[in-house]
């Protein structure tokens, strides 16, 4: 059983759809965790794709970039969840239309 | 098109639970639905990289995704008692804008990507199926990217310091 018979095609328009699901979810979506959660998924897909990209093209080196966004993501949900939930404790909601001062 | 292998059916129903479970992770208004429908959704994408022979990957994006940061927001989720009655959700003519604005994003994206150049296929034996196991990617990690790996625990430090120093009640 071999990976390479999987055009990279396939791969490459999963990911867009992933990534377009996590953009839908932002725009679609008021509660900023679940924004923060679909931000995730549009990591994933780029993931994704560059898993693929180091398979077909024997390449670690994009899988170390996998590994570094990863790095960062955890990062990144660590501070957010930190600031909704300081947000939370001062406007007691996690509703992005709430938070419109920097709003033009 | 070719012949169907194994291989083949797996990345479709691999595909076809990922993108599921991503969409109902936008649709379902319970959060905590979301949080377990987006775990789901990382198990189906670590099965892909399974399938792309980057078993070490799959490994670190289970610990790391579904260990770590699913389980972080599943922790604020309750700590916050967020649940389908406090949910808020969007009228309907901004749903109907956000569906329509995604779909031509989507469209744009796979159109766009899919006239691009595609690369030459790599043939069955040009591939190093070891690739993704852990002594290659440590080896390229700490030779060529050894600088960025310390960086990136600089990285975390502040992102630790940074999380508790927001979470911490200001004494006012």
């Amino acid at each position: 059983m071999s990976t390479q018979v999987i055009p990279i095609e396939w791969y490459i328009t999963l990911s867009a759809l992933l990534f377009s699901v996590g953009v839908l979810g932002v725009l679609f979506r008021r509660n900023a965790i679940v924004i923060l959660m679909s931000v995730e998924l549009m990591l994933n897909a780029v993931n994704l794709l560059l898993a693929a990209f180091s398979t077909y093209h024997n390449d670690p080196k994009a899988q170390v970039f996998v590994f570094f966004i990863m790095a960062v993501a955890a990062a990144e949900v660590a501070v957010g969840l930190a600031i909704l939930i300081m947000i939370y404790r001062n406007i007691r909601t996690t509703d992005v239309d709430f938070l419109n001062k920097l709003k033009w | 098109m070719q012949h169907l292998t194994l291989t083949h059916v797996l990345f479709l129903i691999l595909s076809a639970v990922a993108l599921l479970s991503g969409l109902m992770v936008v649709l379902n208004a319970n959060p905590i639905r979301n949080v377990l429908l987006l775990i789901v959704c990382f198990f189906a994408i670590a099965g892909h990289y399974v399938l792309l022979n980057a078993q070490f990957l799959a490994a670190v994006h289970i610990i790391v995704y579904a260990g770590a940061i699913m389980v972080l927001f599943l922790f604020v989720v309750m700590l916050l008692n967020l649940n389908k009655e406090t949910e808020p959700t969007r009228p309907a003519w901004e749903k109907i804008v956000a569906v329509i604005a995604g779909g031509i994003f989507c469209i744009t994206l796979v159109g766009a990507l899919r006239a691009a150049d595609t690369m030459p296929m790599p043939d069955a034996k040009g591939m190093d199926v070891n690739i993704g196991l852990v002594n290659r990617l440590g080896a390229t990690l700490f030779d060529e990217f050894l600088v960025p790996f310390e960086l990136s625990s600089a990285l975390f430090l502040a992102a630790m310091v940074g999380a508790v120093l927001l979470g911490k009640k200001s004494s006012k």
